[in-house]
């Protein structure tokens, strides 16, 4: 065992039995995805910024339930609710703390009408201090400009729901 | 105005003083050593992170310029502009020396390097003694880094790559005996025209022990992976050179890959035949893949190159006692029986080497 042990450190036979491994791994193609050209295939599941979404009709989906405030493990959504001129119980105020929110889906999964929503999308930035919050407003706004692409996601996610 | 022709060149440069003349000649050739020196170091970093990258399944730099190829001119760039900062405990005079100590041993050695046939800045007979010496002077730039800094990280890397350097220089040393018992000269030109012939020829099979070693020991000295504990970041940050940003980090950085060249270049030369072309003595002497040219030098120094890009993408770092170990306890005694079975060769007059 001893001449075996001094052979293989005289000749470096695990050394280069490494050398050989890196040597292969050098012509593997490589796994790179150049990201603002290529990107990686999307979930429909996927959870990225958040949306709050209206009926066809135009009428709002979220009726102040404030399941989602409850559920939410950040304490990220904070909700104030009124009774609006139609007589139908409203937001007043629907606030997403974008710094708080780990982004789990408990909103989406505990929404009775479906009304927040995760869209998949994730390049998005803040430039000044107060950005980070998402009002109802700004809410309905990303929900008014993406409904095609929530109601698809929503669609191919149904059946297994 | 006058015109610029040759025959009006020729007669401005006659008119030009002797003692000026030669002066002017010299810097012209120190200067086309240096310039492809200093560019071969900058798309050496390049050549690495591209290297590293494929072996580890990326691709490595490809954004500035066409496959990245201007990246390492945004690095310097971005080095030079950068502020330079000096600690306030340091000793500010030999803190800003410190850098150019370990670069201009790295940086002289090249003059006695033979390039191609008929061409060596300094063509002088001690021409390994004149490389040993230089590079065992980088080290106390190292260690003047680390101790100008006044900084405990920075002192315990320069320690540990003093005491390294130190050790390897040994083995290096006894490769070298090696070599020099086997051509019986110490002029790089000569070393490489004894091993003329062929393949066989050259130093690397009679001396092959000596060949691992002196390569092994070339990278332990540069203080590269795996042998870079005077760096290791997850124990001392970045050993000498914490405390150096910008110019002073880059000139660290040049020294290092000069030095890295200039193993991988002494390792072609000594034990690789240099120049000469590895198919002399196969194919007839009139084939141009035969004749000796820069290209083959340059070839030889690029497998090294890339063996020191290689060995830092495959092995671990070593432990410090470990490095000590190999050095002290397996090199130099190897070096030493070796010396001693080539003395045996040369005088049994043994293979077609030591006749």
């Amino acid at each position: 065992m001893r001449i075996g042990y001094l052979y293989k450190t005289l000749f470096l036979s695990e050394l280069r039995a490494g050398l050989g491994v890196t040597w292969r791994n050098l012509f593997r193609p490589k796994f790179t995805i150049q990201y603002p050209e290529e990107k990686t295939p999307q979930s429909p599941r996927f959870r990225g910024l958040h949306a709050q979404r209206r009926y066809p009709n135009g009428e709002e989906r979220c009726i102040a339930c404030k399941l989602c405030e409850a559920v939410c493990p950040a304490l990220a959504i904070t909700i104030e609710s009124e009774v609006a001129a139609d007589g139908t119980r409203r937001t007043k105020r629907y606030d997403i703390d974008l710094f708080k929110c780990i982004f789990c889906g408990f909103c989406e999964e505990a929404c009775p009408v479906d009304a927040i929503v995760e869209t998949r999308i994730h390049e998005y930035h803040m430039e000044r201090r107060g950005e980070n919050i998402l009002t109802k407003d700004k809410l309905l706004a990303i929900g008014d400009k993406y409904e095609a692409m929530i109601a698809a996601d929503k669609a191919a996610d149904a059946e297994y729901r | 105005m006058i015109e610029l022709t040759t025959a009006s060149i020729a007669s401005m440069w006659a008119a030009v003083p002797a003692a000026i003349q030669d002066t002017l000649l010299i810097t012209l050739r120190i200067l086309v050593v240096l310039v492809p020196l200093i560019l071969a170091v900058a798309y050496l970093t390049y050549a690495e992170r591209k290297v590293i990258g494929y072996i580890q399944n990326r691709i490595g730099p490809n954004r500035v310029g066409p496959k990245g190829l201007l990246q390492p001119f945004a690095d310097v760039i971005k080095l030079l502009l950068k502020e330079v900062v000096i600690p306030s405990n340091a000793n500010r005079a030999l803190f800003v020396v410190a850098p150019l100590l370990t670069l201009t041993p790295a940086f002289a050695a090249w003059a006695v390097i033979p390039l191609f046939p008929g061409f060596v800045l300094a063509d002088i007979n001690a021409a390994l003694l004149y490389v040993l010496a230089l590079t065992s002077l980088g080290v106390y730039g190292v260690i003047l880094a680390g101790w100008a800094t006044n900084s405990k990280y920075a002192f315990l890397g320069a320690m540990r790559s003093a005491a390294q350097i130190v050790a390897y220089e040994i083995a290096m040393g006894f490769a070298l005996v090696g070599v020099v018992m086997a051509s019986g000269s110490l002029n790089l030109g000569e070393i490489i025209e004894g091993q003329r012939g062929s393949v066989l020829h050259w130093y690397w099979l009679p001396l092959l022990p000596l060949f691992m070693i002196y390569f092994i020991s070339g990278v332990a000295e540069t203080n590269r992976a795996p042998f870079d504990v005077a760096e290791g970041e997850s124990e001392i940050v970045a050993g000498f050179h914490v405390e150096y940003a910008g110019v002073g980090f880059a000139l660290f950085f040049l020294a290092e890959y000069a030095n890295m060249i200039l193993i991988s270049a002494l390792t072609a030369i000594l034990f690789l035949g240099g120049w000469l072309s590895p198919f002399e003595g196969i194919l007839g002497a009139d084939n141009i893949l035969a004749r000796p040219g820069f290209f083959w030098f340059a070839l030889k120094t690029s497998v090294f190159l890339f063996l020191f890009l290689w060995f830092r993408a495959t092995f671990p770092r070593y432990r410090y006692d470990q490095i000590m170990r190999l050095g002290w306890k397996v090199f130099i005694p190897l070096t030493l029986v070796w010396i001693f079975v080539e003395g045996a060769m040369i005088a049994f007059d043994i293979g077609p080497w030591f006749d």
